[in-house]
Formats: structure tokens, sequence, C-alpha cells
């Protein structure tokens, strides 16, 4: 029932082919404060961001700037202390298996099997066991994990278990899939090749993705749209278009569109993480960056 | 006697090593299969055989100690020799009345044992996952745990109207804090990201119970259950010693009482013999409901 999304004719030239109508993420004025024992933290401040249908939306800023809290929120594990977060026009209300989310940190069940794993969204809305099962082989088989639906997680290498939780999460047919730094632990070829396997599917499922990176390339090579985000308190600081042309590939990063987005991206991050640092580097700072120890080493040099 | 069969397990120990060799030199027939299989066979064999030849050097000195009734201060004098309590083993177990005494303190352990697990667990479970109930039960279980479970006698006693049940209620407790704080210790170990990941796939709090924080939980659960099965037994012993008219603590007590000292020797070595049983009953229980964690 649920896994049908994926049964749909696959359109291979243009995503955006008939366009999807349901999936719209709308933040307006989002606000987070942590309240602890230390006293309160405004993780992030009065964000506003929208994802239309099917779109592509990634988000980048400086560590802890609140991009993992505003994923949280999304997925309804966190109440917004100001502003709305809602989907296709409704208020979030806890978390649900409309909205996937794929965590940084691998979340497979360890207890499970490949294929016990993908069903378990099934599994939660009663569908019965053949017919999980069914569904469950059929997603492996189109992700190419069909020979491993029998082994444990702990069997699977980094990316593995990651595919098998993009799997997991589309598994139930939500209309929202949420990454948190989803290939942060993955080495460079492993995650090339997420990349294009998540957009490949993104593509044939037409759902909207909300995807928290800190790596600048790969926010450009996969969306459509990139947010960045100021030091905390978290706030959008700008908003950048990405119009380069579908299907992308691997050479794309190498074109002088690509660069220049890049280049763009880079001095706006750059002052945003100096700033979560701790303030500019002044220039004192600097010439001792600069000072040349000529061969000595920096005790003789003191 | 015993000199004479160290050697052989040491000896079997080394051939199978050579004969895999000789196999893998065997054109194309099992190569990569040679390896696995003497590296597979020489461990587990050399440690048998260590666990044979230190068994033996136990019973040797056993053996001598009796013969010659060492007498240095501690007294080996009245202590049964090996092939005493062999003989009076032989009497026993061709008699049913042996046999029953074992039957009862294991069904004891049974009783006292399962209705701790059953109770224990789930109560862990729901304390790991309420605070409040958490909260209320635990200075109870933080006041009573300290007490051994044999100072429970009395009151024991006192409280249940026979004293199969007072028994099985000793039994009970002292398996019970064991199993309770392995599963509460298990709870607050509990992964978040697996529960965070289980709610966003739709799991509600049943199904998260029963999916997320019992299988995450499986293996401190075991770990309570293979220490709370040792100290049923100890509890167990004791009480059957004070109070029992039937079960081997009792059987070993009265051995004494009636100065059948190789009896004493019997019951001891009968007691160890099921606890080894019962915690290697419950290992194996762990690998049937835990098979990912054999996997690793
Ligand atoms: N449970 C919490 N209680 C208190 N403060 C928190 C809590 N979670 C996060 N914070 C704080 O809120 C801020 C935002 O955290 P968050 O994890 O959302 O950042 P992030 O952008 O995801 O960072 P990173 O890139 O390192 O993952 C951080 O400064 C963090 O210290
Ligand atoms: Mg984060």
């Amino acid at each position: 029932m649920t896994a049908i999304p994926l049964k749909r004719p696959v359109t291979t030239e243009t995503p955006r082919g008939t366009a999807p109508t349901r999936g719209r993420i709308e933040i307006r004025d989002f606000g987070l404060r942590y309240e602890t024992a230390a006293g309160a933290t405004d993780a992030v401040s009065s964000v506003s961001l929208t994802v239309e249908p099917g779109e592509f939306v990634s988000i980048i800023g400086p560590s802890g700037c609140g991009k993992s809290t505003m994923l949280n929120a999304l997925a309804g594990f966190l109440k917004p202390t100001s502003g709305t977060v809602a989907v296709d026009g409704k208020p979030i209300d806890g978390p649900g298996a409309d909205r996937g989310m794929i965590f940084q940190q691998y979340s497979l069940f360890p207890w499970k099997t490949v294929r016990e794993n993908v069903e378990f969204g099934l599994k939660m809305k009663g569908i019965d066991r053949a017919e999980r099962a069914r569904q469950a082989r059929t997603l492996l088989g189109l992700a190419g994990l069909s020979q491993f639906e029998n082994q444990y997680p702990d069997a699977l290498s980094g990316g593995m278990k990651q595919r098998v939780g993009i799997v997991r999460a589309l598994a139930t047919g939500p209309r929202i899939l949420l990454l948190d730094e989803p290939f942060g632990a993955l080495d460079a070829q492993t995650r090339l090749i997420m990349q294009q396997i998540l957009t490949n599917m993104w593509q044939r499922l037409k759902i909207s993705v909300l995807f928290v990176t800190h790596d600048i390339d790969e926010a450009i090579f996969l969306s459509d749209r990139v947010y960045v985000m100021t030091a905390r308190p978290g706030a959008i600081k700008a908003e950048v278009a990405v119009p380069l042309p579908r299907p992308r590939e691997p050479a794309l990063i190498m074109s002088s569109e690509f660069l220049a987005l890049r280049r763009g991206l880079m001095s706006l991050i750059r002052e945003e993480s100096l700033k979560a640092m701790g303030g500019e580097i002044n220039d004192d700072a600097m010439k001792g960056l600069a000072a040349n120890f000529e061969g000595q080493d920096i005790a003789s040099a003191l | 006697m015993a000199g004479a069969t160290l050697p052989t397990p040491l000896e079997r120990a080394s051939a199978p090593a050579s004969a895999s060799q000789r196999c893998g030199a065997a054109p194309g027939r099992g190569a990569p299969a040679a390896p696995r299989r003497s590296r597979f066979s020489r461990l587990p064999l050399r440690s048998a055989a260590l666990s044979v030849l230190s068994l033996a050097l136990f019973v040797l000195a056993w053996h001598l100690l009796t013969t010659y009734r060492v007498n240095i201060y501690v007294r080996f004098m009245n202590v049964p020799s090996p092939s005493d309590v062999l003989a009076s083993a032989r009497t026993a177990l061709a008699s049913s009345a042996f046999f029953d005494h074992v039957y009862m303190s294991c069904r004891r352990i049974l009783y006292g044992f399962l209705i701790a697990a059953a109770v224990a667990i789930p109560l862990g479970l729901l304390m790991g996952r309420f605070r409040l109930l958490k909260e209320l039960v635990f200075p109870v279980a933080e006041v009573l745990r300290p007490i051994p479970a044999i100072a429970w006698v009395p009151m024991a006693i006192m409280l249940w109207p026979t004293n199969e049940e007072s028994i099985v209620f000793i039994t009970f407790l002292g398996s019970f804090f064991p199993i309770l704080l392995n599963t509460l210790h298990g709870m607050a170990t509990v992964d978040p990201v697996l529960v965070r990941a289980a709610r966003c796939l739709g799991a509600k709090e049943i199904a998260l119970l029963r999916e997320v924080y019992l299988p995450a939980t499986l293996p401190q659960i075991f770990t309570g259950l293979t220490v709370g099965m040792g100290v049923a037994w100890v509890s167990l012993i004791a009480a059957e010693m004070i109070s029992g008219q039937f079960g081997i603590g009792y059987f070993t007590w009265e051995a004494y009482s009636l100065v059948q000292y190789s009896d004493i020797a019997l019951g001891m070595i009968s007691i160890g013999a099921l606890g080894l049983a019962s915690s290697w009953a419950i290992r194996m229980v762990g690998r049937l409901v835990m098979p990912w964690s054999a996997a690793r």
C-alpha cells in the first residue's frame, strides 16, 4: 500500500514532470530555547524558511547554530518556543511516519536484520507479515541491497547502513525526508555514491527533502536551494538558488557555475564560522599565524 | 592413575592441527577451509585439555590430602576421599530419595526464579520508561536490596502459610534485585537515536517498549538473569539448610547431622553441578533470543 509511490511510472527526464502537490514545509519565525540547569540557551531565533513540494533544499551553517534543533522540531521531537512549524499547512504535533528522518549516527536496529529494519515502519502501520516482506524486498531490490536482506546491521559498512536507513525511512511513503548530516561519517568516494543514490530516489519519489550538511560541495551538488545560517542563535543569513541543470554528473563540480556558487557560499560560511569560534581573528593574531620560525622549533623561537 | 590419563588430551590437541595441515597440502581440496578448521579446532581442544588437566589436578590433590589424612591446622581427617564420595554417589543415584531432593530444589529454583524474572523484567522496563514509577519504587528497592535473602528466612516463615512457599519466596527475593537492577541499567543505556528513529517510523509507546527498549536491554537483562540465578541458588540452599525438609541443601545439612560425611561432599558437588547447568541453560536461552549478538 504505502510503498506504492515507488511503483509510479518513473520519469527520467525532468523531476518536476508532474509537480507534486504535497509535502510543503513551512517554518515561520521559528525560535527555540533550551532550558537547562545552567541557564537558557537560544539555539535558533526567528528562522523562516519554506520547502516547496518536491523541492530539494539544503541548510548549511557553522557548528552549533541549531541545524539539528530545527530538524528535530520538524520531526516533532521539539516544540518551538516561538513561531510555527507546519507541513502542508498543519502545525506539527509529535513525530510521525509522514516525515522520514535520517540521523547522522547510524540508527538501524542492531537486533533486526536489514529486511526487518526496512519492514519496521510498515509493521507500525499494521500491515501483515507477508505483505511487509514483499514490499521490503521490492524496496531493497531497487536500492541494490537484496543480497544483504538477512544480515544484521553490524555486518554492514557505514555507507551500506545509511543506505538501508534511507530505504527504511522511505518505506512508509513519507512526503518529506529530513536528513541531518547523513553522510558526515563516510569517506569521500562512498559519499559521492550516496549522493547519487539519494538524488535518484528523490527524483523518482518526488518527495520534499530538507538536507543538513556542513559540506558546501554536497549542498550545491544536491540542492535546488541552499539556506546559509548564522552562528548561534541560528538565523537565516542568506538563501542561494542553485540553477544547475539536472541530472547532475560528478563532473559538474568542476564547472565555472558550480565554482562561482561555491565561492559565494564559502565566504558566507567563513564569516559565520569565525564568529562561531569566538569572533574575527584580529590583526595581531593574523601576524602570529604568519610568523615564520625559520626552521627553529617553537621553544627556541620563544 | 590420573597421571597416566593426562598426556592423552594434550597429544590429541596437537593431532588435528597436523592432520589439517596435511589436508591443506592435498592438491585442490579445501585449501581455504584448512586454516579455518585448524584455528577452530585447536583452540577449543587446547582449552578443553587444560580444563581436564586442572580438574584432574584438583581431584588428585583432594585424593592425596584425604588418603594421607593431612592435618596441618586445616584438618582433612574426616573429609571423605573422592572414592568415598563416588561410592556414596552410587548408592544415592540408585535410590529415589536423592532424586526427590534434587527435584524439589530444582522446582523451588524454577518457581522462585521465573516469578522473579516475570516481575522484575517488566517492572524494570516500565521504571526505565516512566520516571514517576521509578521515583516511587526505587527508594523501597534501595532499602530492601542490601538485606541478604537469608536474613529473610524467619520473616518468610511468618509471612507464608507453608514452608514450601516461604522457601520459594526466599529464592524469589534472591534473584529479584539483580534482575531488576540490571534491567534498569540496560534501560538507562538504550541509544536515544534508536528510540527517535522508531518514533519517526510511527512507533507508539507499546511498540517502543516491545520493539526497541526490550531488545536493546536484553543483553543486560541476561546479565541480570545469570547473576540472579547464582544468588537464587545461594538463597535456596541457605533456606533449605535452615527450614527445609527436602531439597539438596537439606540433604547436605542432614548428612552432617547424621555423620555421613561423604554425603556432604556429594551434596556440595550436586549443588555445584546444578548451578553450572542452570547458568548454562540461561546462556543457551540468551543465544536463542539474541541471534544478532551471536553474529558479532
Ligand atoms: N538538549 C540540549 N540542551 C541544551 N542545549 C542544547 C541541547 N541541544 C543542543 N543544544 C545547544 O543548542 C545549540 C544548537 O545545537 P544543534 O545541535 O542544533 O546545532 P547544530 O547546528 O546541529 O550543530 P552541529 O553542526 O555541530 O551538529 C548548540 O549550541 C547546543 O549546545
Ligand atoms: Mg547537528
